[in-house]
């Protein structure tokens, strides 16, 4: 099963949590920062997401949007 | 009981059924003497009313945040309580003020400071209109003296209450609480206000919150001001007070409540000593009626503060006549209650003293 | 691709003033998903608590009101006694509930007033500083607490949910995390069952929750949520302490 996730990386606050829950790797640190200061979380498109959602389910800021292969 | 007809009730009872009759349809409070009467009676008359609600409080402070809760569904609702009572619930009276929630707050007032005793005082003057927990803000204070007044006031509390938004104070002692006189019940109000205000869920509309926190300087310094003009209105609009015996008085006695009943009768022995007393009963100790006793001051050289206290309402007295006026004053604290007799003799002698002085 | 997941319906779009990690926002999408998912939205009130989570009305589109430092159960109680029909729910911290507000909810609890209680437990004060809380454990750190909670100065720490389940009337009493996605799902669930409770007039309910606060703690938002992990939930079990709903009353 083939996913993606979309983050709202304005609003988040760096703090790690999403990277720690995936099981794939699918999430890095981004090296440019955002309006407020930190370096959000950036998803990887070329890895493998399954669209199991543990990032959104994690993500204190509610900014992630998790889609699946229908 | 119908309305219209002369009952004989205790006065604390007459409060409370006063109270229902206005729409009253909540009591939270907690017992403390001298007052537990109220809580009994309304324990005992709000399980006849459908929809009201009686429920004893784990503590004043619990009951108060149960009056705030009740206040913003909308509901008319009461709590009452004595002198320590009321010192743990104004945090709450602070934030129903703040929150501009209207609620009816009894206090019998006991000998205080601390624990105190239960015998009648006026001690609490100062708590009960000078805001009395924190910040900028003020409760209408009601001081009847006499139990048809009482009936009364409280009725119409629950509509000062709600037209202003803001907590009603009435205070009395445990003489007026206990002594019965005939009174007239008011009917039963059918209609109530409605109150766009209250939050009562989303109910497929915009949510709402009611909050008193306002971390913007500028936003809770406006709030104040509101809070402010509105207190003016009801300084323009809600002053009572009554006069007994003053049009040729050359000494007028001020007090309130079971004192000026005292006074009251104290005037009525020296009138008809031929001494020219006379009694200056303010109703509203919060509008303060000041600007009245500075009309009767225009003719009354002389003033003497009677209150069970060491001396609060006095300086409310002084500062409305801006020391234009010569004050005394006789006070006693502690639940001491003196008897029209004494208090007459006391004023005699502070009387023929003057006449003295005017010789001299 | 279709969406699995988004941001829940009553989340408004404010962006939370929390610290990073912090748990409160977690707990606000979990209330707000629930709320959505039964359907109450616009019959419930909700009474946010005097600390980090005060402007939790900024975030939950439900009607809401500020209530006093811990008074929320007597707020909650005044408010459900007049409009029954409403769910009532209050969302208190350490200082809120187990400190200035704990004789209320002793009361209130003991009372069965059928009003849902989420208790976040981050074992700190956390908007006051970082104050030892009741919660905080034996050995924590804290600014009024530099050596570390010592039980024979400041007792040891209170486990509400425990404490309040000799109460006949409470119903449904739970402790869940959100220091992972396992637990964040299970807690979401208590918070649906605390609910119920509430629409089936079954009596009392409360969910504490196990929350990270990264700040107070000095630690990272991972290391936060290892350390509840590894230590705090050693002190604060997780699970259904109490569901008394199927037993007549």
């Amino acid at each position: 099963m083939r996913g993606q996730i979309r983050i709202r990386s304005v609003l988040c606050k760096s703090c790690g949590l999403c990277i720690e829950a995936c099981p794939k790797g699918s999430i890095r640190i981004s090296k440019q920062m955002n309006p407020n200061s930190y370096f959000p979380a950036e998803f990887q498109k070329d890895q493998e997401c399954t669209g199991c959602g543990l990032c959104a389910i994690v993500c204190p800021e509610a900014i992630i949007e998790v889609y699946r292969e229908k | 009981m119908k309305s219209e007809e002369k009952v004989l009730l205790r006065g604390i009872e007459a409060i409370g059924e006063a109270a229902l009759r206005a729409g009253c349809r909540c009591y939270f409070g907690y017992p403390i003497t001298p007052q537990n009467e109220l809580p009994e009676y309304m324990a005992r008359r709000m399980a006849e009313i459908p929809g009201a609600v009686f429920l004893q409080s784990e503590s004043e402070l619990a009951g108060i945040n149960m009056v705030f809760g009740a206040s913003v569904t909308g509901t008319r609702v009461m709590t009452s309580s004595s002198s320590p009572g009321m010192s743990l619930m104004q945090e709450g009276i602070s934030y129903l003020a703040a929150c501009e929630l209207p609620a009816v707050i009894v206090n019998i007032i006991r000998g205080g400071p601390g624990l105190g005793n239960i015998a009648p005082a006026q001690s609490d003057y100062f708590q009960a209109t000078r805001g009395g927990g924190h910040g900028d803000y003020r409760c209408i204070v009601l001081a009847p003296a006499y139990l048809q007044e009482a009936v009364d006031l409280t009725y119409h509390a629950f509509d000062q209450a709600d037209e202003y938004r803001i907590p009603v104070v009435i205070v009395g002692d445990g003489m007026m609480g206990q002594m019965m006189e005939p009174v007239v019940l008011p009917p039963f109000r059918e209609q109530l206000p409605k109150k766009d205000w209250a939050i009562r869920g989303a109910g497929g509309g915009q949510s709402r919150f009611l909050r008193s926190l306002l971390l913007d300087v500028h936003v809770l310094e406006a709030h104040n001001w509101k809070l402010h003009r509105k207190y003016e209105r009801i300084r323009r609009r809600e002053v009572r007070f009554d006069e007994y015996e003053t049009q040729d008085a050359e000494l007028v006695i001020v007090a309130y409540g079971t004192a000026a009943r005292i006074a009251r009768g104290a005037v009525k022995r020296l009138r008809e000593k031929g001494m020219k007393v006379g009694l200056f009963r303010p109703v509203t100790l919060w509008p303060f009626p000041g600007e009245a006793l500075r009309n009767l001051a225009a003719r009354v050289g002389r003033f003497f503060v009677f209150e069970f206290s060491t001396g609060q309402m006095v300086e409310d007295v002084r500062l409305a006549l801006e020391g234009r006026r010569h004050i005394d004053f006789y006070g006693r604290p502690g639940g001491v209650v003196i008897t029209p007799m004494e208090l007459s003799r006391i004023v005699a002698r502070k009387y023929h003293a003057i006449q003295q002085e005017a010789r001299t | 691709m279709k969406q699995v997941i988004g941001r829940p319906r009553l989340l408004k779009e404010a962006p939370f003033h929390y610290c990073p990690g912090c748990g409160h926002s977690v707990i606000h999408r979990l209330v707000a998903e629930v709320i959505e998912e039964l359907g109450v939205r616009d019959r419930a009130i909700g009474i946010p608590p005097c600390g980090c989570a005060v402007l939790a009305y900024y975030y939950l589109d439900v009607d809401m009101v500020e209530a006093a430092h811990g008074r929320a159960t007597a707020v909650a109680t005044g408010m459900k006694r007049c409009l029954p029909d409403r769910i009532i729910f209050t969302y208190q911290g350490d200082g809120d509930l187990a400190a200035i507000g704990t004789a209320e909810l002793i009361h209130c609890a003991n009372r069965g007033e059928q009003i849902t209680t989420i208790f976040v437990n981050n074992g700190v004060y956390g908007m006051t500083g970082g104050q030892m809380a009741p919660t905080t454990i034996l050995g924590q750190k804290t600014t009024t607490t530099p050596r570390g909670r010592q039980a024979g100065n400041d007792g040891p720490p209170i486990k509400l949910v425990e404490f309040l389940s000799f109460l006949e009337r409470t119903a449904y009493l739970a402790r869940g995390s959100v220091h992972n996605a396992r637990e964040i799902q299970r807690t979401k669930k208590y918070i649906r069952e605390a609910f119920q409770t509430q629409m089936e007039n079954k009596g009392f309910s409360m969910v504490e929750i196990l929350s990270p606060c990264p700040s107070n703690w000095k630690l990272s938002p991972v290391e936060s949520c290892r350390w509840i992990e590894q230590v705090m939930k050693q002190n604060f079990p997780l699970g259904v302490v109490k569901d008394s709903r199927g037993q007549p009353s």
